[in-house]
Order: structure tokens, then sequence, then C-alpha cells
């Protein structure tokens, strides 16, 4: 096994199952991500794609299985982990401007007695330099756009400074040229030996900005490089067969292609 | 100003001026977070249920601040434990609970001779009853209260505004919360003499939502609502005594008269300031860089 950087985490689950009430979430899922991987994890609605990271994330404890983070069973939150959730709980009425929502990644930085100085309010701009987002360094953050909203959540994620990166649906609601900087982020992070996995409905998006494809309905349907995985049985397995299916198939044929 | 010097010969006057303006700032500190946190409900529910504790502090014979504070954090970490630990977190199931102790508390104090008399002081406040020794408390508790929140500062804002991160990020929320609800029943125990345990809502919300208005930091607004707090014990108690109106009810007054000036003229969010400007915008709509009609 080689380990790109000694920081680099590695992340497995064995077995992982979870229930709500007496409903199955997830069952049997196995898995395993190593540093450098951009990963994609497809499914339709309520597969099970949020559920499965905020397991990863130790935010939710699994019914059976477990988290193994560096072949350490995981329990709670992690700081080498990094969620990025589906949709924010966030109080958008909030006195707080878009430097201070990413400052909040410096909390365990800086020592409680002392305020937060020139260098972490620089480290604060260059995350929101690399998402395009220092002209806005301080809006409040209600008066900005959603996707600029998403940008800026992005931004504080990458201030936390990781080892394994999980976003929920980071392209959902976003526009092109919003998509193309989270992809550019994401690919930056991985050549730095970071993982990377995201939560997608988007075909396009998963086949053309991921290394790894995973199938997810309650289970793994398939998982491995996305040209490979990308075949018309495995997708219709996951999203069950519809006419719009053989549009997607084309779509990931161009693509496998390329 | 000489009306001060004047009255502050009589060291009851000056205690009671030195416990409202403490008791205001204090209160507009924490309020920020109460205001932020959307626990208004819960600060009055708190308020509510610290009550019979009291009550049984005093018909013991204990110094009853202190009774309250031991009855505040019992109350805050049942709070905490029935809304974490159970579904009860919905507004009419707290109502019910803790108008039941607030009933619990009245039924003992009924069982006193001076029972109207003390039930009074314990919901307007007995302003002109707080001695040296009771200001010092006060002090004492409202220093601890502003320590934690100058402490926790990060997590108390991270919480609010984002919970899910924040647990994410490894805060504890739970226990972060435990610890506000026990420091905002500190703040409460300490205005129950200064404005009795009916108004001291008023000075949790009140100066807090007014700083609101006036700005859109979270720095500022924590000064302001201190600042706004303060004035309005200063001023509410000046009042007071020259009115001849029950000190509590004069210093929320106070505190709602500068809430009412800042939501029609704040600069930003005004009412009377908003319509000047869209009476400007019809007389020169040339002057609209981005029509949106
Ligand atoms: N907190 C919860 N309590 C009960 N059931 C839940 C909870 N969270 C998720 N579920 C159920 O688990 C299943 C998977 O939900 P999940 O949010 O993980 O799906 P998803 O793949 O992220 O869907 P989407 O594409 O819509 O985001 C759904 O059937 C959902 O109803
Ligand atoms: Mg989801």
């Amino acid at each position: 096994m080689t380990a790109p950087e000694k920081s680099a985490t590695r992340i497995e689950t064995q077995d992982l199952s979870v229930h709500f009430e007496d409903r199955s979430a997830l069952n049997a899922i196995d898995l395993s991500l190593s540093p450098g991987e951009i990963v994609a994890l497809v499914g339709p609605n309520g597969a099970g794609k949020s559920t499965l990271m905020r397991v990863l994330a130790g935010m939710l404890p699994p019914s059976h299985g477990r988290v193994l983070v560096d072949g350490q069973a995981s329990h709670g939150p992690n700081a080498c982990i990094i969620y990025v959730p589906q949709r924010s709980a966030v109080d958008w009425t909030f006195p707080i401007d878009v430097t201070e929502v990413v400052l909040l990644a410096r909390r365990k930085a800086r020592s409680r007695l002392l305020p937060y100085g020139g260098a972490d309010r620089e480290a604060a701009l260059r995350v929101l330099t690399s998402v395009g987002m220092e002209p806005f360094a301080h809006v409040q953050i209600s008066r900005l756009s959603g996707g600029q909203q998403q940008r800026v959540f992005l931004a504080r994620a990458l201030l936390q400074n990781g080892d394994v990166y999980l976003l929920d649906e980071p392209f959902t609601g976003v526009d092109v040229p919003t998509q193309d900087v989270v992809v550019e982020v994401l690919r930056e992070l991985a050549s730095r030996g970071k993982t990377i996995v995201f939560a997608t409905h988007d075909l396009h998006q998963a086949f053309t900005s991921s290394n790894r494809v995973i199938l997810l309905n309650r289970t793994i349907i398939a998982d491995g490089p996305t040209s490979e995985v990308a075949t018309d049985a495995n997708l219709r397995a996951t999203f069950g067969g519809t006419s719009s299916m053989f549009d997607l198939v084309d779509l990931m044929n161009g693509t496998a292609q390329r | 100003m000489s009306w001060f010097t004047q009255h502050s010969e009589h060291t009851f006057m000056q205690n009671a001026f030195m416990a409202s303006i403490l008791v205001g700032l204090i209160c507009g500190v924490i309020g920020v977070f109460v205001v932020l946190k959307g626990l208004a409900f819960m600060g009055d529910a708190l308020s509510h249920a610290i009550f019979p504790g009291i009550v049984i502090a005093y018909l013991l014979g204990a110094n009853y601040l202190i009774g309250a504070m031991v009855a505040a954090i019992l109350v805050s970490v049942l709070i905490g434990f029935a809304s974490s630990h159970t579904h009860i977190n919905n507004d009419s199931a707290i109502g019910v609970f803790f108008v039941g102790a607030f009933a619990l508390g009245i039924a003992l104090i009924s069982t006193q001779r001076t029972y109207s008399r003390d039930l009074t002081s314990f919901l307007v406040g007995s302003i002109l009853g707080v001695s040296r020794d009771d200001l010092y408390l006060t002090a004492a508790v409202g220093a601890i209260v502003l320590l934690i929140v100058a402490l926790t500062r990060r997590e108390l804002t991270s919480i609010a505004f984002d919970p899910v991160f924040s647990q994410a990020d490894g805060i504890n929320v739970r226990l972060y919360e435990q610890l506000f609800f026990i420091i905002l029943s500190l703040a409460i125990v300490i205005s129950l003499q200064t404005v009795g345990n009916i108004l001291v809502l008023a000075l949790l919300v009140t100066p807090a939502t007014t700083a609101r208005l006036l700005t859109d930091r979270l720095v500022t607004m924590i000064g302001l609502s201190a600042l706004l707090g303060g004035l309005s014990g200063l001023l509410g108690l000046y009042f007071s005594y020259h009115f001849s109106i029950a000190s509590g009810a004069s210093i929320v007054l106070v505190a709602t008269a500068f809430f009412l000036i800042a939501y029609v003229f704040a600069p930003q969010t005004g009412v009377l300031t908003q319509y000047v400007r869209r009476r400007m915008h019809y007389a020169h709509p040339e002057r609209d860089v981005f029509p949106d009609m």
C-alpha cells in the first residue's frame, strides 16, 4: 500500500446498515476510500446518499456495522473528515458576514482567550479567493444568492483543512460557472492527496468530474472506476428502467468515450 | 448630573442604580444569544420555572438569591434533559410544564401571612431592597456570566448560526446549550430583585432586538445591546423615582421606547427610513440603477 501524504486518512465501512424506525435506509455497505480519489455517490432520491455521508462524517451512528478511520473504529465527528450538508440548517438572518462565516472554521486553531488575528483573516481571504468570493468578503450572509452561499460554505470547508471531504449535492441549484469552480476546487484537493466524496443525481456531473463512481440504492449496486461502472445495466438497477434512461445511457457512453 | 449626586447620598438609591445598570448590561449581552437562538419563550419559561425554587429558599430562610441559583441550575439541567432526551421540544409542552411550576411557587407562597406583599415583590421586583451584599452578589454572578459568554463566544455563535456545521466541527452542542441555559438562568436570577419575575423577559429580549435593528455585525450588536440595557436600567430607575412608578415597569418601558425609536428611525431597517427611501425613489425614478418592476 502506498500513502501519498503523511496526513492522508483512509476511511472504510464494514457491513454498515442504517434503519430509521423499521425502515432500512442503508444495507450492508462495505467500501473503502483512498487518498486522492474523487468519488461520485450516485443514486435516486431516498437512495441513502445523505444518510451514508452523515454516517461517514460521524453525525449519525450506524444501526449495524462500523466506520473505520485509519483502521480505528470511529464514534462521532472526526477533525480530519469535513462534511458539507445538502441543505444548510443556517439562520440566514444571523448578523454575520462572509469572512466571519469562513472564520468559524478557525475556532480550534485559536485560543479562546485571543481574538482572530491578521493571519486568520488572510487565511479566510485565501479560501474565499479560491472560490471566487473575495469581493463579497464583508457582505452579510443573507444578501448572497443561493449559489454564492454554497461557495462560502465550500470556502469554510476548505479552511477546516481536513483529509476527507464529504460534499452532499454540491452541484444542485448552482449555475455552470459555480459548478466549474467546485470541480476545480475538488480536483485541486485530490491532487494534494485528499479524499473527495460528492453525492449527486446529476449523471453528467458524476461521470465527468469523478474518477470513481459508487451507484447506491440502499445497497451498493456498483462501485469502481467511472468508465467501468457507467453501464446500462447498472444504471437501470440503480434508477429503475424509465424511458429517459436511454438519454442517460447515451450521455454516459459519450462521456466514457472521451 | 445633579439629580444623580443628590439622590445617591442615599446608599439604597446608589445600590438601586448600580443594580439596575448592571442587570441591564448583563441581560443585554446574554439577550443577544437568546434573540439569535430564538429562545425568547424559553427565557420566559425559565424565569417562571425558577420561581418555586426561590419560594422554597425563602420559606427555608435561606438567602433567596442563592436559593434561586440552585433552583436555576437544577431547572436548566432539567430543560436540557427534557429537550434532548425526549421529544418535549414543542412550545405548548414547555408552556404547560412551566406554568405548572409557577403555580406551585404561588401555592407555596400563599401559605405565608405576608403572602400578597411577598408575591408582589417577587413578581415585580423590589429594587429599593437591594442591599450592598445583594449588589456584590449580583456583580459577582454577572461577572461569571460575562466571562463564560466571552470564553464560549465562538461556540455559542457557531451553534446559533449553523448547528449542523457545529456538530460536524466537533462542538459538543448539547453541552454548550446546557451551559448556556445555566448562565441564562443566572442572569434571570440576578434580575429578579430589579425587575421581577414577569418583566425580566423584556430585559433579555428588548435591548437585543433593538440592537439587531441597528447593526448587521454580531460584535456591534452585543455592545449596543449591553449599552441599551444599561441605559434602560439607569433612565428607567430615574423615571421611576421621578414619577413614582414601579421600577421594573419603568425600566422595561424605557427599553421599549428605545425599541420603538429604532423601529421607526433605524438607518437601514427603520419603517420611516424605508418609507422616505421609497418616496425618493418614486420622485426620482431616474436614480434607480436596477429597475425591479
Ligand atoms: N432522520 C430521518 N428519519 C427517518 N427517516 C429518514 C431520516 N433521514 C432519512 N430518512 C430516510 O432514509 C432514506 C434515505 O434518505 P437520504 O436522505 O439518505 O436519501 P438521499 O439519497 O440523500 O436522497 P436525496 O437524493 O433526496 O437527497 C429515505 O427513505 C428517508 O425517508
Ligand atoms: Mg440527500
